[in-house]
Order: structure tokens, then C-alpha cells, then sequence
């Protein structure tokens, strides 16, 4: 399809690919410089909105996406429970403060494509990554980002060619981050077992679109 | 063009190779993921079928990650989810005889309710949502206690949000 955005599956560490046959990185680069959202952004955010009540939040977990999610993170060792799955995260977010409030383009656009499909999105500033990005364990005495805070060894991380850019759903290094000055962006989706490749390419192009779309 | 691109493996790192991938442990690692891929559906089962009950514990303590597991790490979290499950069950089940009691309790204030004085029942003691309750009140206030006329008065609901 012309005028969509060049899906690129990334590469994953051996030693992960063993462990997690499924496991799979999909990126996809846009122009787009983030700010406030248009309107019709943020209409659509209130729409979302709507969507959640307390029932349906409290049966998310059993949805196949976001069920696939808590999987995963129990098997990496992380406690979905404390810490939320993104999708979990904005859902208790919308009950706590009765509704998705629009924050920035970005993050909003970020923010509908995990809503609607179930599969999150991160971004990184298009120009300071390098061109192939993928997951793998973090090496002894390595530092986010290349000069940030200390990783600890074997932690999955979202890298490139040279460095980690950022803890797997966690933070992300400062220096490769979106930022006022951004001009291009690389969004990043997980694929792990038990979501469909068809959620996660979802996710990025209505991300992509979000970022896109002409106000 | 293959969906997903391994990279080759990273050189060996004295002291980083993890105590779980040695070739002879990966059948019992895949197996130890399954069973926690399993124990985790389970207790989302439990979750949805608990509620809107409270005060059930449901948190595994996080293994630090997102990281590569052990084997015995993840034998541990096996363990530690089957303990959570078991307990969770046990506790929704005693939960609900304490709750069926209370289903059989307004039957017998609904027939007999001079024999029930004062009780009152809420749906959250059957573990219902709402506010809604039954309450055993004499009709018509003193004369009715004298009169021993007792009724059973039905709420509407939660109060109005203010």
C-alpha cells in the first residue's frame, strides 16, 4: 500500500530468540515533530475514553493481547500486578482520573495505538539511533544510552547497533528520546507469543497515522 | 524476508552466561515458561471471577527484570504463582460459603423477620456490586417494636454522588 510507512522487523539476540521463539521488534520511522494535538487528536482520545468502564477493566487481563503481555512480563521476572502493562496502566489511569487526558501529539498518539490494539509503542528520536534496532541482554558495566545510569547485567533492552537505548516497557535513555528539536521518529512495538503480527503492525501505523495527520 | 532477524550470538563474557541456558536445561526451561504462562491464565481467570470482591492478595514478588531468568528463578516463580493461585482459590471459596450463608440469611429475614430483629445484609456480603441492602426494621417505629411488627426494608441503592 503506497503512502503507508515501511514496517522493518528488527533482530533479537540469540540467546533471547532461544528462550522466547516469538519474540520480535517491529519499527517504523515517521516525520513528524511532536507538539500539541490537533483537535481531532483529542476528540478521539475522549472517544477512547468512553470505552473503558470499571467491568471491562477488570477483564482486560483476559483479552488475548493484553493477557499475552502479562505473560511475558511474569516470565521475565516483572510482576504485572505492581508493575502495569502499558495497556493496564492507561486503563487504570482513565478510572482514576475519569478519562484519557491529551498530554501531547506524541504521547497521545502513543496512547491510542496501545488503547486500540493492546500492543505498546514506544518512540526514539529517528535521528540519534542507528539504523538497526533490536533486543538483547545487557552486557556487565553497560549504561543506557551509552553514558547514562548503570544497567545491571542481563537486562533486556531495546538496542542498536552500538548501544541500549532503553529498559524493555521501562525508561528510556534520555539522549535518544523525543524531544522538542525532534524531526523524525522511530516508533517501536514488542511482538511477543500470542499477539498477532497483524495488532502489532496495527499499533505502529495508527501511531504513524496519529503523528501524520495533517491538523 | 524472515520476520524476525536473529543477530548472532555476543561473544562469551566471562561471568554473564546464565546458570539456565546450558542445552541440557532448555527443555526444562521451555516447560517452566508453559507452566508459567498457565499459572498466570488461571489466576486472570480467579481475578475476574473474584470480583467486585475485595481485600484478595494477587501480587508475585517482581524478579528484578525485565531480565532473563534463572532456571531456578523460574522454578521459583512457578512455585510462588501456584502458592498464589492456591491461596486465592481458598479464600474465594470460604469467601462464598460466608456469602451463600448470607443469601440464606435474607430468605429466612424475608420470611421470619421477627426473628431476625435489627440484621442487615448488604450486597457486598453477597458479593454483589452496589449498595443496595436488607435490613430488618419494625414497622411504624416504636409501636411496631411493641407490637413486635417487623419488616424487611430493601435500600434502592448507593446515595447520590455530592
Amino acid at each position: 500500500m503506497s503512502g503507508e510507512p515501511e514496517l522493518t522487523s528488527g533482530w533479537v539476540d540469540a540467546e533471547l530468540a532461544e528462550e522466547f521463539p516469538e519474540l520480535g521488534l517491529d519499527s517504523v520511522r515517521v516525520e513528524g515533530r511532536p507538539g500539541r494535538s490537533p483537535v481531532a487528536v483529542r476528540e478521539r482520545l475522549r472517544g477512547l475514553s468512553d470505552r473503558f468502564t470499571g467491568a471491562k477493566v477488570v477483564h482486560m487481563r483476559q483479552d488475548p493481547v493484553p493477557w499475552a503481555y502479562r505473560v511475558f512480563f511474569r516470565q521475565v521476572g516483572v510482576d504485572p500486578d505492581s508493575d502495569r502493562t502499558p495497556v493496564e496502566r492507561i486503563a487504570v489511569e482513565r478510572l482514576e482520573s475519569g478519562g484519557l487526558r491529551s498530554q501531547n501529539l506524541l504521547d497521545d498518539a502513543l496512547v491510542i495505538a496501545t488503547v486500540e490494539t493492546g500492543v505498546p509503542v514506544i518512540a526514539f528520536d529517528a535521528d540519534k539511533v542507528g539504523e538497526q534496532l533490536g533486543l538483547r541482554l545487557s552486557r556487565s558495566g553497560e549504561r543506557l544510552g551509552g553514558e547514562g545510569r548503570a544497567l545491571s547485567a542481563r537486562q533486556i533492552v531495546v538496542a542498536d547497533e552500538d548501544r541500549p537505548l532503553s529498559v524493555l516497557f521501562g525508561e528510556i535513555s534520555e539522549e535518544h528520546g523525543v524531544t522538542r528539536s525532534t524531526r523524525r521518529m522511530v516508533l517501536v512495538a514488542l511482538r511477543v507469543k500470542g499477539v498477532p503480527a497483524i495488532s502489532v503492525e496495527e499499533a505502529l501505523w495508527t501511531a504513524a497515522d496519529v503523528l501524520t495527520e495533517p491538523p | 524476508m524472515p520476520d524476525t532477524l536473529v543477530q548472532p550470538s555476543q561473544p562469551f563474557i566471562p561471568g554473564t552466561a546464565a546458570p539456565g541456558t546450558a542445552p541440557d536445561e532448555r527443555a526444562a526451561r521451555r516447560t517452566l515458561l508453559e507452566q508459567i504462562a498457565r499459572l498466570e491464565d488461571e489466576l486472570s481467570q480467579l481475578f475476574c471471577s473474584t470480583w467486585p470482591r475485595k481485600g484478595f492478595e494477587w501480587s508475585v514478588p517482581s524478579r528484578g527484570g525485565p531480565r532473563m531468568l534463572s532456571l531456578g528463578e523460574l522454578e521459583n516463580l512457578r512455585d510462588d504463582l501456584a502458592e498464589r493461585l492456591t491461596g486465592a482459590r481458598r479464600a474465594l471459596s470460604d469467601r462464598t460459603y460466608v456469602e451463600e450463608r448470607h443469601r440464606r440469611r435474607i430468605e429466612h429475614m424475608l420470611l421470619e423477620p421477627e426473628k431476625h430483629k435489627w440484621v442487615r445484609v448488604s450486597n457486598e456480603d453477597i458479593g454483589e456490586p452496589g449498595c443496595k441492602h436488607w435490613h430488618v426494621r419494625p414497622r411504624w417505629g416504636v409501636l411496631g417494636m411493641l407490637l413486635s411488627w417487623w419488616r424487611v426494608r430493601i435500600s434502592s441503592g448507593c446515595p447520590l454522588a455530592t
